[in-house]
């Protein structure tokens, strides 16, 4: 080695490269993504092509149809109907969620409260979050069973003569779900929000209250606007983890989506068609799935930065009328 | 300072190779152990072939688990250097069959000690077991003769018969069933709690109806909730659930259910409750209110009895809750449910075994006299039947009647047919069509949800 490196004639660095480095270490997360979304997003668009699932025993297929699943599931009409239900449940808690989430955080983080015993408050509104959705699920479908403590407690205090049932109520059985859902992550959007807040310019506010605003001014005027971006970027994730609802209302319905299949969402439905490893029904929902959610995140995304682009572009037609006067 | 650091170092390396030193020399003494219980078992058994180490029994409960330890574990019977390995996995969403559907796909490329040897199937999905390739031949592959079999109930064999008139699977169980209701609650509601006047008073389902209405009358439920006696109808009915073209079809009986159990619902007849939820058992407690349940010996043994308990610990006998307070009469319809059966699994090593516990559970008399009287079963052996039923034989939890007298006529008369379909079919009537009893759905919507909910577990049906 040394002989080597002896014979050759020293080159003359003229300049170091760290480039190759930036894409050292960014490697590894594109080859993750590869194996585990891309590669996996593409069979499943393959599947959803094919007629393949199983009869008891006995493999069926695969056989291409090519668009034959996702004309059944068009004709059926059974989708829009879990879309539906997904949504209703999600907007029921989501709603809760970013109100009490921006409430929580202003507070937490005002110059002016001051609240106490902060840390201990943020651990304890983030705790349900920890407990697995499914634990949690079982619990409240204890709970509210129609023996459950509850219903005794209503009974006992003389509040109702019958138990609740969640399978006679819709309206119970969705807010129950939307519920949850609130619980599990209200703590997790806070401290979302809180870290967006702290990182507005502490002068503004200062500005602000030498002017003279009021908290809710300074709320309206300061904190939101500063703050659309996270605020997107909750919504559009929170959106998601929306779509892809499943284990909560899987255990709390007794993996039915009942009563007369309100509290049946997209990926329980997804989940249906695997029961019978259907792969090809199974692909078309994942896709259609993956096409409702692209499709919602584009459309939040384009109505939120819709002013950030107006401003953009006033802000470049000045700048040219203004290259163009000199 | 560094020298410390190096000692500390040295210390840790040499720990940490104690430490995989360990497990080695553990697996060397587990080496040495079998090797000296290897030549014992052939001591034993030195005309049988070579046998497996570990004998695989998948099934969903612990049922067969408790009889096999009773009778085939305590006998001594599990040849030596042979370890009995229970997977069991719970029938909820199906999860059990998911788990035997996977294994015996891999049963050919599996290890020898990971291959099933013997699983366990219901009669709702026997077909779709019996109709493959996993289930070996009862008679020509396993070993039996047909004078084992021969006292067995005919319809137990049929259940487990391919299309192709090969019989797969021997079960230790006939479950010909009847109607078990309250004695204190009949005796408030019907004045006697004598099973000879409690049948003649609920033997059409008019009359049914009618002690329905008189228990309502006086604050108790008929039956706990929607599902009870659906099999009474399911299990009378003459059309399969599927027909030769692969279309649903729904026979009269099943239209009969839904009309009974709706008018029941609004009336207030029953308590609302979910086949196997809490609630339906919690009818059967000391204060519970629920007159009637239908089910065969598994269901009152197995399910019911445990449920009447006030004090689990304490030992099961009449006093501790509502045990003891029971009965069993033919009711309104003779009808069968449910049981469970022993197949042989393709592929198997343990052959010879699988042989031997067909013969002592299923088909030895003295075995299934025995667990009548420990497990208040009924049993697959005609013979051993009527004589248990001409004897004082006396159950303690069905208050000392001899329920094996009651139920003979109906295991004879049991007939038996079948699609592949039947376990989807019936779970899916019941959950969707609760949704029509207690109003949140329409009877179309709920019977457009049965539908759905057949056709996407079973892609290749029709309606």
């Amino acid at each position: 080695m040394g002989a080597v490196m002896s014979n050759t004639p020293i080159k003359r660095i003229k300049s170091v490269s760290y480039a190759k480095w930036g894409y050292f270490f960014i490697a590894p997360f594109f080859l993750v993504y590869l194996i585990f979304h891309l590669i996996p997003l593409g069979s499943t668009i393959y599947n959803s092509f094919f007629e393949n699932y199983r009869s008891g025993l006995s493999q069926i297929g695969p056989k291409f149809v090519g668009f034959q699943n996702y004309i059944t599931l068009f004709q059926n009409g059974e989708l829009p109907k879990y879309a539906w239900n997904t949504l209703v449940i999600w907007m029921m808690g989501f709603v809760p969620q970013i109100l009490v989430a921006m409430l929580l955080a202003v507070w937490f983080t005002s110059y002016r409260l001051k609240l106490k015993g902060q840390p201990f408050f943020k651990t304890v509104i983030y705790m349900p979050n920890l407990i697995m959705a499914s634990a949690f699920a079982m619990l409240f479908f204890l709970l509210f069973s129609a023996i459950g403590p509850v219903n005794q407690f209503l009974i006992q205090a003389k509040i109702l003569s019958d138990p609740l049932r969640m399978e006679e109520s819709t309206t119970l059985t969705r807010s129950l779900i939307a519920l949850m859902n609130f619980l599990m992550w209200f703590g997790n959007t806070t401290i979302v929000l809180m870290a967006g807040i702290m990182g507005i310019d502490q002068s503004l506010f200062d500005a602000a209250q030498v002017d003279g605003a009021k908290p809710r001014h300074v709320f309206y005027r300061v904190t939101l606007p500063m703050l659309k971006p996270i605020v997107l970027y909750v919504i559009i994730t929170c959106m998601i983890g929306g779509i892809q609802m499943f284990d909560v209302p899987q255990i709390l319905t007794n993996f039915t989506g009942e009563p007369n299949r309100i509290a049946m969402t997209l990926v329980m439905f997804l989940n249906k068609h695997l029961q019978s490893k259907n792969l090809g029904m199974g692909g078309a929902v994942s896709v259609l799935i993956f096409l409702i959610t692209a499709a919602l995140s584009i459309l939040v995304f384009q109505s939120m930065t819709k002013e950030m682009r107006a401003a953009n572009q006033q802000r470049k037609q000045f700048a040219k009328a203004e290259k163009e006067a000199k | 300072m560094k020298k410390l650091l190096a000692i500390l170092l040295t210390v840790a390396v040499l720990l940490s190779v104690c430490a995989c030193a360990k497990p080695a020399e553990a697996n060397t003494a587990t080496t040495t152990e079998a090797a000296t219980a290897a030549p014992a078992a052939e001591d034993t058994t030195a005309a049988a072939p070579a046998q497996g180490k570990v004998y695989n029994i998948y099934c969903w409960n612990a049922e067969f688990q408790a009889r096999f330890e009773k009778y085939f574990v305590e006998a001594g019977l599990v040849p030596d250097g042979v370890t009995i390995n229970w997977v069991i996995t719970p029938n909820a969403d199906n999860a059990y069959q998911n788990k035997l559907d996977e294994t015996l796909l891999a049963q050919e490329t599996a290890a020898a000690d990971d291959k099933i040897d013997l699983f366990l199937i219901e009669a709702d999905y026997a077909l779709k077991y019996v109709n493959s390739d996993y289930s070996l031949d009862v008679y020509n592959d396993v070993g039996l003769t047909q004078d084992d079999t021969a006292a067995m109930y005919g319809y137990t064999k049929d259940v487990c018969t391919d299309s192709n008139g090969v019989l797969k699977g021997l079960s230790w169980q006939a479950c010909p069933a009847g109607l078990i209701y309250r004695r204190s609650i009949a005796e408030a509601v019907l004045g006697t709690s004598d099973p000879a006047e409690v049948q003649s008073k609920l033997d059409s389902w008019d009359k049914f109806e009618a002690v329905a209405a008189d228990a309502k009358a006086l604050g108790y439920y008929m039956v706990s909730g929607y599902d009870d006696d659906y099999r009474v109808f399911s299990n009378n009915a003459t059309k399969t659930w599927v027909d030769s073209t692969g279309k649903i079809q729904l026979d009269d009986n099943i239209l009969k259910w839904i009309d009974q159990t709706k008018k029941f619902t609004d009336a207030g007849y029953n308590n609302k409750a979910i086949l196997w939820s809490p609630e339906q058992m919690a009818g059967a407690k000391a204060d519970g209110k629920v007159m009637c349940y239908f089910g065969p010996g598994w269901f009152f043994d197995f399910c019911l009895a445990p449920a009447t308990l006030a004090d689990s610990e304490a030992a099961a006998a009449p006093g501790n809750g509502s045990y003891g307070d029971w009965a069993i009469v033919k009711g309104p319809q003779g009808f069968y449910w449910g049981g469970t059966w022993l197949c042989a699994a393709k592929g198997s090593d343990n052959l010879e075994l699988t042989k031997l516990i067909m013969k002592t559970m299923t088909c030895d008399k003295d075995t299934l006299v025995n667990i009548v009287n420990s497990f208040n079963d009924f049993t697959n052996n005609e013979a051993a039947m009527t004589e248990i039923a001409n004897s004082d034989f006396a159950s303690a939890f069905l208050g000392g009647q001899n329920y094996i007298s009651v139920l003979l006529d109906s295991a004879k008369s049991i007939k038996y047919i079948s699609s592949p379909y039947d376990q989807g079919c019936n779970e899916k009537l019941l959950e969707a069509m609760r949704g029509y009893f207690n109003g949140t759905a329409t009877y179309d919507e709920a019977l457009d949800n049965f539908y759905t909910l057949v056709l996407e577990k079973y892609p290749e049906l029709s309606r």
